[in-house]
């Protein structure tokens, strides 16, 4: 099985690395982004006899305790089996 | 008086933190490997600057993950002096000991160059000979040290008279265009409600020498060191 996680920056926390490139992305003329935030992508592949509701379990408990800062990001977790 | 300064693949101020405590403060220290875990012998530990594991995921995030993190955490719970520089204030965040995040400069980049913080606490053991109000210039070197919180914890902060130092105008002004990385409240240094860990962005170790253009920093390590001298 596959753990997707994607971790991002709180709405309330500045993203100054998303900030610059909606600024060279409008310098191409992209009139329509109004927005850009950065994140983060981890792949995470899970071996044994886990069910998939286990194995969510485990990326989440990877993702708040490693992969994420709670103090200023979120995370979501998708399982692909 | 002995004191430890820890050292992560990829810490690189740790020789200057050695150095300022044998040169300046006159004490026999030691480097602690970060796979170390018995910190027994040491009055405190300094986490210095530096890149530990590289950044990698978050500035500081893995370096909490190192078996000396553990003996840190109990060390400073028993009532020990820990004092976090730049990276190390990084891993203090990230390990829990201070609150708080230290997220990416809002101009983006990194930044080397001195800076001028205002002395806000003179009630720690890091800088009680200190005086309050008063301006040290001492050298930044980060990427992220844009100090981030939530309103609950910066007004704790504030009630408690934890932020200990600020981000200023050579005359004290705590202005916006004075700080250098969008830091929230000008906060440059906090300690814990405890008062005996403490984290700063800006490098105290460095700027013990007239020589390396300011010797404002040794205040720090004489407050430091006299916190210990009286306890003992």
């Amino acid at each position: 099985m596959k753990a997707k996680v994607y971790v991002t920056l709180k709405p309330s926390v500045l993203d100054p690395q998303g900030k610059a490139i909606k600024h060279s992305v409008e310098l191409l003329g992209y009139t329509a982004v109004s927005d850009i935030r950065q994140g983060k992508y981890f792949e995470i592949a899970i071996e044994g006899p886990l069910s998939a509701t286990q194995a969510r379990e485990e990326a989440v408990r990877l993702a708040r305790d490693v992969l994420s800062n709670p103090i200023i990001e979120d995370f979501r977790v998708e399982i692909e089996e | 008086m002995k004191f430890g300064v820890i050292v992560f693949p990829g810490s690189n101020c740790d020789h200057d933190a050695y150095h300022v405590i044998s040169k300046h403060v006159g004490q026999p220290v030691d480097f602690i490997w970060h796979r170390e875990t018995d910190l027994r012998s040491y009055d405190a530990v300094i986490i210095p600057g530096g890149f530990s594991y590289g950044d990698y995921l978050r500035a500081g995030a893995l370096a909490r993950f190192s078996p000396v993190m553990n003996s840190v955490k109990e060390f400073a719970a028993r009532g020990n002096l820990v004092l976090g520089i730049c990276n190390g204030f990084q891993i203090l965040c990230e390990a829990g000991l201070l609150p708080g995040a230290l997220i990416r400069n809002r101009g983006l980049h990194f930044i080397c160059d001195y800076v001028n913080v205002r002395v806000e606490s003179v009630d720690t053991p890091f800088t009680n000979e200190l005086k309050s109000g008063s301006v040290l210039s001492m050298p930044i070197a980060h990427a992220e040290g844009n100090f981030v919180c939530d309103d609950a914890t910066l007004d704790e902060l504030r009630r408690e008279n934890r932020i200990v130092f600020r981000y200023c105008e050579r005359d004290g002004q705590v202005t916006d265009n004075a700080n250098p990385n969008g830091s929230r409240d000008n906060i440059a240094g906090i300690c814990n409600r405890e008062r005996n860990v403490m984290g700063l962005m800006p490098h105290p170790e460095r700027a013990c020498e007239d020589l390396l253009g300011s010797s404002d920093g040794r205040d720090v390590f004489r407050s430091l060191a006299g916190t210990l001298a009286a306890a003992a």
